[in-house]
């Protein structure tokens, strides 16, 4: 097992985040804690991504506190966040995947060995030497999986890290996830595809105009939501 | 045209004189393209990466400086060198090396502004991956500035060839000593004005290929970068 001091539970309290006149996120609270993936869930524009940026530190709360094991202060060492729109840097999909070792501190002797590791288990073994931003939409994003998880972190957040993959690919990601948080590493994942929700959820959290409706284990959320909200999302109605 | 034909010769007899005008000036705008580089892109990079006040106008006063007029620098470097100047006692007014100050100043604003742009573009895209990958300051700038390094090569190759056809500044701060300070611009202002037009023909020649050369070599950069990056 990682050692998790640093980065769990995440606590946000009360976290609100502001663009201008707006509020995108409304005071949420959220305990992120060891054990199975997190999903977040809510139609588009509910938060989901600024959520996730909030909960990896990349941007500051304008109310409220958000921290990592009783510290509001930490930096993403051993967090990782795969986004939704992944920007591949100008390099060759294997030296994506070197730099990111190297920025996570791997040395340099096992840095070949960790990035064919990584190549295969994304499925990506024959695509090394390609321009990374040549490759296709569902090969970044894969590719973008593999960076996220050469920094090993305990904390993996992941925005619709299948949005755009094949049901093969989509099979294959879902299975690294599986994998990935049966080492103990904490997947928080934003998805739009309640069936992966519902497949690899511990617990689902629903978000709708910035706000945490509601929280709850994902068998219970499916087969017995507690809000009306929640009610209607999982019919497939819209939100409004 | 007789005066066409013997420059022609001048050129492919690899004529001595000629050919000592040729390298001075290479020398001196290389080396300037160089200074203005370890210069420019430190200076671009500190821009592109900064939030301060004030830095709209920094900006705007950069890319207004990529259109410095060649005479202007060269009197402000005159006066900064001159005997009774600020710099005088280094005494090296009227030498090669007053040449590269000239035209280090010239073109480095031009590299800095092309490198500012470049850097930003690619900051903006970059931003949040190398946040989320917990990259230093010193580490962005060196990711930046790598992965950048085709467009930047162009931006110094634009500041090599504003400096080897700009006649102003060197004319004035390197004084068009013969043998000496004597680039091709200034010879050729010099020679046509004395009416001696092979030499002149002959070295017009010899800088528009070395400008063509130049803008090939950008534009091959530009596909090797492509290539290379995607
Ligand atoms: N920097 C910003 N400035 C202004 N508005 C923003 C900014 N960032 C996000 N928003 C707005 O906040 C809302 C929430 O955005 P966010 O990206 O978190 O939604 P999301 O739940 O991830 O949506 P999607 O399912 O479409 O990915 C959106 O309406 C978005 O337009
Ligand atoms: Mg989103």
């Amino acid at each position: 097992m990682r050692a998790f001091a640093g980065d769990l539970p995440i606590v946000l309290e009360d976290a609100s985040v502001v663009a201008g006149a707006l509020t995108i996120l409304d005071r949420v609270s959220l305990r992120l804690a060891a054990g199975a993936p997190t999903a977040l869930i809510g139609p588009n524009g509910a938060g989901k991504t600024t959520l996730l940026r909030l909960a990896m530190g990349l941007i500051a709360p304008a109310r409220g506190k958000v921290s990592w094991d009783g510290s509001e202060s930490s930096s993403p060492t051993r967090r990782a966040l795969m986004f939704q729109r992944p920007v591949m840097l100008r390099r060759s999909t294997a030296a994506n995947i070197r730099y990111a070792l190297a920025a996570a501190g791997v040395g340099r002797s096992e840095r070949a060995a960790r990035v064919s590791e990584l190549l295969a288990l994304v499925g990506l073994a024959s695509l090394g030497e390609r321009p990374a931003r040549r490759l296709s939409g569902g090969e970044q994003q894969r590719l973008a999986l593999a960076r996220a998880l050469a920094k090993d972190p305990a904390v993996l957040f992941l925005d619709e890290p299948t949005a755009s993959l094949d049901p093969a690919a989509t099979k294959a990601v879902e299975d690294v996830i599986r994998a990935v948080s049966s080492r103990g590493i904490k997947v928080v994942l934003a998805t739009h595809d309640l069936g992966q929700a519902r497949r690899l959820g511990g617990d689902i959290v629903l978000l709708h105009r910035g706000r945490v409706i509601e929280v709850s284990p994902a068998a219970a959320f499916f087969s017995n939501p507690k809000t009306p909200e929640a009610r209607r999302f999982v019919a497939g109605e819209l939100l409004v | 045209m007789p005066e066409n034909a013997s420059a022609l010769q001048l050129v492919l007899s690899g004529d001595p004189a000629l050919y000592a005008i040729v390298r001075l000036s290479l020398v001196v705008s290389l080396s300037a393209a160089l200074f203005a580089t370890l210069i420019g892109v430190p200076f671009g990079a500190l821009i592109a990466l900064n939030r301060f006040p004030g830095r709209e106008a920094v900006v705007v006063v950069l890319n207004a400086l990529m259109g410095l007029p060649p005479v202007v620098v060269g009197l402000a470097v005159y006066l900064l060198l001159s005997r009774s100047g600020p710099l005088g006692e280094l005494g090296i007014l009227f030498t090669p090396q007053a040449m590269i100050v000239a035209q280090t100043i010239l073109i480095a604003p031009i590299i800095a502004a092309l490198a500012r742009q470049t850097l930003e573009d690619l900051w903006n895209e970059y931003r949040d991956e190398l946040a989320a990958m917990d990259v230093g300051p010193l580490g962005r700038i060196a990711t930046l500035i790598w992965d950048a390094r085709f467009s930047l090569v162009t931006a110094l190759l634009a500041g090599f060839g504003r400096a080897a056809a700009e006649v102003g500044a060197v004319i004035i701060v390197g004084g068009n000593i013969d043998g000496f300070t004597r680039t091709m611009t200034t010879a050729i202002a010099l020679e046509t004005s004395k009416g001696d037009l092979p030499l002149a023909i002959g070295l017009g020649m010899v800088l528009l290929a070395i400008v063509i050369l130049v803008n090939a070599l950008a534009w091959g950069t530009r596909s090797i970068g492509q290539r290379v990056a995607g």
